[in-house]
């Protein structure tokens, strides 16, 4: 079985991992236009803060492609997919051929065409190590830099700068973090982000840019050194087009399987079924998308797994503050807030559809249970795990289950 | 593969698994004076309500949603046991977001902290179990769930 994955991130690692798991001779290509071992994306900011290096951003050890016996062919780009040659067509003109297809080809930033975008003359996204060595090189001490998008990707390019720059944040939404945090949660972030001294403009859009100046629709100018472009990410589906259902991302089944088969898709350029919305939707994060790759790879080779469904879940921080989110906020509510904590539950029809954190988030991953695994929340004492998430409010049988271990199972 | 398991009725909720858990982590060698006066961030942790308590530490799943879900590559399994590493860890917290056990919590130390069953304190059976003055807590192989 000759396998070709194309992507090195999260999806891509967890297919090779997936893979090996039930078929440990096939062969298996990873193709990446980066010249990279597998990295964390996410450790991008924490780099640009200098919490991180590059050698501890390894997503895995250095063996990894050795281990399970991968051919890495970094920097190498894969432009087309011939699906009924079952092939994929590279920039160097190279094909590989394949007997089943994982496409992880993650997402890009989203570039809107602002007026006068192309005057500016030191412009960034920030999604790859590229991006932010680009940034960093670029920012000196005392630079004054505008970023478009206060969101999960702008507030971290944020933080990662303050140390050294002046940081406004423009967004389009009300509040930072919009798709995430509801007015309360995310005015908590803000005033922890402004006492950084990170400052805000929202509810506000850019006009237009000259140069280093940014024109906003209220008439306010800003100037600044360099310019962080956070509007949003898009799926990256191109290699897909016409040979499987796209809607906004690539879509895939529980078993992360295109409409075509031989071809899988996992992770960041996917959109998969949320049991929190009851809809399907790109889920963008990363553990989805290594859990996605790993169902992927466990199934491209033969096996069979139930995988567990991505949900939208988030885990962030600034300055110490963490953050902790999942699922859909639907359905009645449960709120607790202090000056320094914040926690919203949203319920309806007898299970738990989503949570919002801030300050204490300890065992949430309890909570995220509920969410994920949809437990009617008549078997357990909801007024309890409402006030304090734990395994006492489960039955005694139901925590003997969970405690126990399975007697007589290896 | 051996774990740590707890019979609740016979938990009472005393905490000193809590203590010993935090000690072994210390490298210290007296208990008292590594841990007066210190905030304790133990692996395992006493849930108590209504008269009833147990401890509940890392279940060492056989699918470990926090060893997939981690970030940075920090959770790792090898032979049957979940560990970090610290070094890697960068306090993202994701694993606390995952864990349904609620068996990962944050430390004071820069990264989080979770029952790693002592096989780094080379002390042989996990400490807890040790010094569990009511024998609630066992170290026995059952099997992992899932």
């Amino acid at each position: 079985m000759k396998y070709v994955i194309i992507g090195n991130s999260a999806a891509g690692v967890g297919a090779v991992e997936g893979i090996r798991r039930v078929d440990p001779h096939g062969k298996i290509t990873v193709l990446t236009s980066e010249p990279y071992h597998t990295y964390s994306r996410p450790l991008i900011s924490y780099w640009l803060l200098g919490k991180t290096d590059e050698e501890k951003m390894k997503y895995r050890d250095d063996d990894f492609y050795t281990r399970h016996r991968v051919t890495l062919l970094s920097g190498t780009r894969a432009v087309r997919v011939n699906a009924e040659q079952r092939c994929v067509v590279t920039a160097d003109g190279g094909t590989l051929s394949y007997d089943r297809l994982l496409l992880a080809a993650g997402s890009s930033a989203l570039v809107p065409p602002f007026e006068g975008l192309d005057t500016v003359p030191e412009k960034f996204t920030f999604m790859s190590l590229d991006d932010a060595r680009a940034l960093g090189n670029a920012v000196g001490t005392g630079a004054r830099v505008l970023i478009v998008g206060a969101g999960l990707i702008g507030l971290k390019c944020a933080e990662g700068l303050s140390g050294k720059a002046s940081v406004v944040c423009v967004d389009l939404a009300p509040r930072v973090l919009s798709s995430i945090l509801d007015d309360e949660s995310a005015g908590m972030v803000q005033r922890h982000l402004e006492a950084q001294g990170i400052s805000f403009e929202l509810s506000q859009k850019v006009r237009s840019f000259s140069g280093r100046t940014a024109l906003l629709e209220s008439g306010k100018v800003i100037e600044f050194d360099l310019l962080v472009l956070a509007v949003g990410v898009r799926p990256n589906t191109e290699l897909l087009q016409g040979i499987a259902d796209i809607r906004r991302g690539i879509v895939i089944d529980s078993k992360c399987r295109t409409s075509h088969p031989d071809i899988y898709a996992a992770g960041d350029c996917t959109q998969s079924f949320d049991v929190s919305a009851g809809q399907s939707k790109v889920m963008a994060l990363l553990p989805n998308a290594y859990m996605q790759g790993e169902t992927a790879g466990i199934h491209m080779a033969g096996g069979d797994t139930e995988g567990i469904p991505a949900l939208p879940m988030n885990a962030i921080g600034f300055f110490g503050l963490h953050i902790l989110t999942a699922g859909s906020y639907i359905g009645e509510t449960y709120t607790e807030t202090d000056k320094k904590n914040y926690k919203k539950l949203f319920y309806s029809d007898n299970c738990l559809n989503g949570y919002i954190l801030v300050g204490n988030v300890e065992k949430a991953g309890i909570y995220t249970a509920l969410v994920r695994e949809r437990t009617p929340l008549d078997t357990l004492d909801f007024a309890l795990i409402c006030q304090k998430p734990g395994l006492m409010a489960f039955t005694g049988e139901d925590r003997r289950k969970k405690l126990g271990g399975n007697l007589g199972e290896a | 593969m051996k774990r740590v398991y707890v019979n609740e009725k016979w938990c009472l909720g005393c905490h000193l698994c809590e203590y010993y858990c935090a000690f072994a982590g210390s490298n210290q060698k007296d208990m008292a004076i590594a841990l007066k006066n210190v905030r304790i961030n133990p692996g395992i942790r006493i849930e108590e309500h209504g008269g009833i308590s147990f401890a509940v530490s890392c279940r060492h799943c056989r699918e470990p949603l926090c060893v997939k879900a981690c970030i940075t590559g920090a959770l790792t399994k090898n032979d049957g046991v979940i560990t970090i590493d610290k070094r890697r860890c960068v306090n993202c917290y994701t694993c606390i977001l995952i864990c349904p056990y609620g068996a990962i919590s944050p430390s004071a130390e820069g990264a989080v902290q979770k029952c790693e069953l002592c096989i780094k304190s080379n002390t042989g059976r996990p400490s807890c179990v040790e010094g569990c003055p009511n024998g609630a807590i066992v170290f026995e192989e059952r099997g992992a769930p899932t």
